[in-house]
C-alpha cells in the first residue's frame, strides 16, 4: 500500500492507539493535517502551542498513557519547548509531531525554519529529524516505545515538509526487534538479592521511612506499596509528584515533604534510621541543604534510571528497576517476613502530628477569603475521584496541602520545572483523558493570565473543566519570599484583583464566570459550578494576599530549619 | 608560538582524567548530543575524538577525556548511557588501555638548525611530511607522555603551528565493558 509519509505519519499513530492529538497547523506541518480529516483520531485545535504541550501532558498524567502534540516548524515548535521541558523534569511520556522546512531548505534560514532537534536535544528523552518518508512508522514506534518505556520522558520527531509529501510503502513494525534502537536497553526485572538485603535493613531499622516518588504512579505500584507499607508498619512521606500514590486519609500517611511539606514527614526525614525512596530523585526542594537532608538515614534508592543513584545522595543500597517491579517484589518479600516493633517511631511521629498539624486562621466573618480554607471547601464539595490540576506557586502547596488525593492519577501538576500557566491546559487534557471525572484546575491569577485563552479551545471542544482562580492579586508566592527574605519591599509583584476583569473574561470565551468576595457565598458558588457541566467554569475567589504557605524551609538551608505557621510557634 | 604544556593521564599520582571509549550509532547530530549532555551537566571535557568504527559505517567510537574533578565517573557514565544514541561505554585507565594521540607541528629551523631537528624527529619515531629549507612539518604517533615530551624538546625551535588529536584509546581486550547496558550481553554490530 502506497501512502505519503503524511499518510502514514497519521496511521502509524492510530496503530501507536493514540485517540487525540493536541495540536495546532501552520505551513511545514499542512499536509499531515490533511490525513487527520479522515483519521480516527480525534484532534483538538488549540489556541496557542504552549496549550497543546501541556493538554498532552494532563492527558498523559490523568491516564498513563502517552500524551500526543503536534505543531508546525519555527515558531510553533519553540512554543512547545517549554512542555517538553516540563515533561522532562517530571518524566512525563510525551510525542511531539513537528512539522520542519523542507529537507533542501533545512540550514538556509527558511521561513518558520527552526533547528528544533537541536533546541530540544536536552529536554527530550530523544529526537529524531525523519529524512526519508520511508522511516515514518518506524520512527513513530520508536518514539512511542522510548516515550513509554524505562524512565518515561518526552520525544520529538521533526518532520520536513517534503518527506511528509513523498510516497513510501506501508509497513507497520512488528516488535521491538524491528526498531533501530540498539543503544536502548532500559532495565527488566530486579535483583531478588537487592530486595531480600533492603527487606533485612527494613527489620533492622528502628525509624524506618518509605520516601514515595512520582515513579510509584509510573509504575502503577500504589496497591503495592499499601502492602508493603501496611504489612510492616512504615510511615509514608509522598512527594509533590507522588500525591494520590498513598492515600491522604491512610493513618501511615505524613503527608508531602519538602520545603512546604507537613512539619512530620519533614521531620520523619531528619530523624529516620532508614529511608527508602521509591521512585523519588533526591530533588533539591525535597532534601533543603544536602548536607543536612535525613542525617541520621541509610539510603536504599530504588529508582529505573540509574542515574540518579548517587546524583544528589549517596544510596546505600541503590536498586535498579521499575518501581511496579522493585515495590512488589519487596510488599511480596514483605509478606513472609515479622514486622519489627516500630512503636517509639510511631510514638514520636504521632507526637509531631499532633504538635504541628497543617493550620491556618479560618475566615473571622470579615475581608477577604482565606485561600486555604477555599481549598478545603472546594475538596468537601466535590465529588470523590475529583481530578486537580494546579499551576505553580502558593495554590499548587496550598492544593497539595489541603486536597485530600485517595488514589494516584488525580493530582496533575508541574512539579521540577514549576511551570507557571500549567493548570488550565493540563486541566482540559485531564479532562480529555478522563471525561467521567470532575476536573478543577486550582489557579492563581499571575498562573491562569499565562495561558487562560486555552478556555476557548475548552468550550468549543466541550471540555466543561472548572477553574478556581484563588486571585491574591499578586504573584503570591515570590511576595511571600519578598516578605519574608526582602524585608517586604515588593518589586514588581502586584497584579490587581480587577484587572483583567475575570468573570467577564470567562465570559467572553464563552464560560461561566463567577466571582466570589463574601465568605458566605464560597460554598454556594462551588456547588453551582459542580452542575453545570456543558461548559467551563472559572471562579473569582478574591484571597487575602497576606496568606503565606506553611510551613516552610527556607531556600538553602537544612530541614531543622523548618518555620511551622506562626500560630504554632513556641507551644 | 610555544606549545602550551598539555597535562594527560598520567601514570603517576592521582587520577586527573577518565577516559571514556563511547560506541555511538554514526548517525547525524550524534556528537552534538554527547558534547550537549557533558556541557549541560557541567563535566568537562578535556579531549575528544571521533571517527566511523565498522566499515559499514553504522557506528562511531568517541574516545572522550574527561576532567575527574567534574563529576564522579559512575554519574558521567550514566548520564551518557541515558543517551539512545550510546550504544557501549568502556572506561579504559592507564593499566589496561592502548592509547595513541597524533601530532602534526610545523617548525621554523634555520639552516645550521636542520641537522639537529631531523635527529629529534628521529629519535621519537616522528616523520617528516613536508619541508622546505627553513620550515619542515613533522608527524608523530605516540602515546601521549611521549607527545609531551618531543613537544617540550620542539620548544627549542620556533612552532609555527601545532596541533594534535587529542587521545584515542581503544581498553585491552581482557577489560570489560562498564557500560550499564553490558549487563545484557549485546552485540551491537548483530542486528
Amino acid at each position: 500500500m502506497e501512502l505519503t509519509g503524511a499518510q502514514a505519519l497519521i496511521k502509524a499513530l492510530e496503530h501507536q492507539g493514540t485517540e487525540v492529538i493536541f495540536g495546532l497547523p501552520g505551513g511545514a506541518i499542512l499536509p499531515v493535517y490533511d490525513p487527520i480529516i479522515d483519521s480516527s483520531i480525534r484532534h483538538i485545535l488549540v489556541r496557542h502551542e504552549q496549550g497543546a504541550g501541556h493538554m498532552a501532558e494532563g492527558y498523559a498524567l490523568a491516564t498513563g498513557r502517552p500524551g500526543v502534540a503536534m505543531v508546525t516548524s519555527g515558531p510553533g515548535a519553540t512554543n512547545i519547548v517549554t512542555p517538553l521541558a516540563n515533561a522532562y523534569m517530571d518524566s512525563t511520556p510525551l510525542v511531539v509531531v513537528t512539522g520542519q522546512v523542507a529537507t533542501g531548505s533545512i540550514g538556509t534560514d527558511a521561513f518558520q525554519e527552526c533547528d528544533i532537534t537541536g533546541v530540544t536535544s536536552g529536554i527530550t528523552k530523544h529526537n529524531w529529524l525523519v529524512t526519508d518518508a520511508k522511516d515514518l512508522p518506524r520512527i513513530v514506534a520508536e518514539a512511542f516505545h522510548v516515550a513509554t518505556t524505562g524512565r518515561p520522558g518526552p520525544v520529538l520527531i521533526d518532520v520536513p515538509k517534503d518527506v511528509s509529501q513523498s510516497m513510501m510503502e506501508w509497513y507497520w513494525p512488528e516488535g521491538t526487534d524491528d526498531l533501530d534502537l540498539p543503544g536502548y536497553h532500559p532495565p527488566v526485572g530486579v535483583d531478588e538479592a537487592a530486595i531480600a538485603e533492603a527487606i533485612s535493613m527494613l527489620l533492622a531499622a528502628e525509624r524506618p521511612l518509605l520516601y514515595v516518588g512520582g515513579g510509584v504512579i509510573q509504575g502503577g505500584a500504589s496497591a503495592d506499596l499499601r502492602a508493603l507499607a501496611e504489612r510492616l508498619n512504615l510511615p509514608v512521606v509522598t512527594t509533590l509528584m507522588a500525591r494520590g500514590a498513598f492515600p491522604d486519609s491512610h493513618a501511615q500517611h505524613l503527608g508531602m515533604p519538602g520545603m512546604h511539606g507537613t512539619y512530620t514527614a519533614v521531620t520523619a526525614l531528619q530523624r529516620a534510621d532508614l529511608v527508602v525512596s521509591l521512585g523519588a530523585r533526591f530533588d533539591d526542594r525535597v532534601t533543603g541543604k544536602v548536607d543536612g537532608f535525613a542525617p541520621l538515614a541509610k539510603i536504599i534508592h530504588v529508582d529505573i534510571d540509574r542515574a540518579e543513584h548517587g546524583k544528589v545522595r549517596h544510596p546505600d543500597l541503590a536498586i535498579v528497576a521499575d518501581c511496579k517491579v522493585a515495590v512488589a517484589a519487596l510488599a511480596s518479600a514483605a509478606g513472609s517476613a515479622t514486622p519489627s516493633d516500630l512503636s517509639a517511631w510511631w510514638s514520636e511521629l504521632r507526637g509531631y502530628q499532633a504538635r504541628y498539624p497543617l493550620t491556618y486562621e479560618p475566615h473571622d466573618g470579615h475581608g477577604l477569603l482565606k485561600p486555604q480554607q477555599v481549598v478545603e471547601t472546594l475538596r468537601d464539595l466535590s465529588p470523590a475521584g475529583t481530578i486537580v490540576a494546579s499551576g505553580v506557586g502558593q495554590h499548587q502547596m496550598w492544593a497539595s496541602q489541603f486536597w485530600n488525593f485517595e488514589e494516584p492519577r488525580t493530582w496533575i501538576n508541574s512539579g521540577g520545572a514549576g511551570t507557571m500557566g500549567f493548570a488550565v491546559p493540563s486541566a482540559i487534557g485531564a479532562k480529555v483523558g478522563r471525561p467521567d471525572r470532575t476536573v478543577w484546575a486550582i489557579d492563581g491569577d499571575g498562573c491562569f493570565q499565562m495561558t487562560a485563552q486555552e478556555l476557548v479551545t475548552a468550550r468549543a471542544e466541550g471540555i466543561p473543566v472548572k477553574i478556581a482562580i484563588l486571585n491574591n492579586a499578586y504573584l503570591g508566592m515570590v511576595r511571600q519570599w519578598q516578605e519574608m527574605f526582602y524585608d517586604e519591599r515588593y518589586s514588581e509583584v502586584y497584579l490587581s484583583p480587577d484587572l483583567p476583569n475575570y468573570v467577564m473574561w470567562a465570559e467572553a470565551m464563552g464560560c461561566v464566570g463567577i466571582r466570589v468576595d463574601d465568605q458566605r457565598d464560597v460554598e454556594a458558588a462551588i456547588e453551582q459550578a459542580n452542575a453545570i457541566d456543558d461548559r467551563p467554569v472559572v471562579i473569582d475567589f478574591r484571597t487575602d494576599a497576606s496568606e503565606k504557605v506553611f510551613p516552610m524551609v527556607p531556600a538553602g538551608l537544612s530541614n531543622d530549619a523548618i518555620m511551622v505557621h506562626p500560630s504554632q510557634e513556641q507551644r | 608560538m610555544t606549545p602550551e604544556p598539555i597535562e594527560l593521564p598520567s601514570s603517576q599520582g592521582e587520577l586527573r582524567h577518565h577516559v571514556l571509549s563511547v560506541l555511538v550509532e554514526n548517525k547525524a547530530g550524534v556528537l552534538s548530543r554527547v558534547a550537549g549532555l557533558f556541557s549541560r551537566r557541567g563535566f568537562n571535557i578535556f579531549s575528544l575524538a571521533v571517527a566511523p568504527t565498522d566499515p559499514s559505517r553504522r557506528f562511531s567510537r568517541i574516545t572522550i577525556v574527561v576532567d575527574a574533578a567534574s563529576a564522579p565517573l559512575s554519574q558521567i557514565v550514566n548520564q551518557l548511557d541515558k543517551l539512545i544514541n550510546v550504544v557501549e561505554i568502556s572506561h579504559v585507565n592507564e593499566q589496561s588501555v592502548v592509547e595513541r594521540e597524533l601530532l602534526l607541528a610545523t617548525i621554523g629551523v634555520a639552516f645550521d638548525q636542520m641537522a639537529g631537528a631531523l635527529a629529534l624527529c628521529a629519535s621519537f619515531g616522528a616523520e617528516v611530511l613536508d619541508a622546505t629549507a627553513s620550515e619542515v612539518t613533522v608527524t608523530l604517533a605516540a602515546h601521549p607522555d611521549q607527545i609531551n615530551a618531543f613537544c617540550e624538546l620542539l620548544a627549542a625551535y620556533r612552532v609555527d603551528q601545532l596541533h594534535r588529536t587529542g587521545l584515542v584509546a581503544l581498553p585491552r581486550l581482557t577489560t570489560p565493558p562498564v557500560s550499564p547496558a553490558s549487563a545484557e550481553p549485546t552485540d551491537p554490530h548483530s542486528n
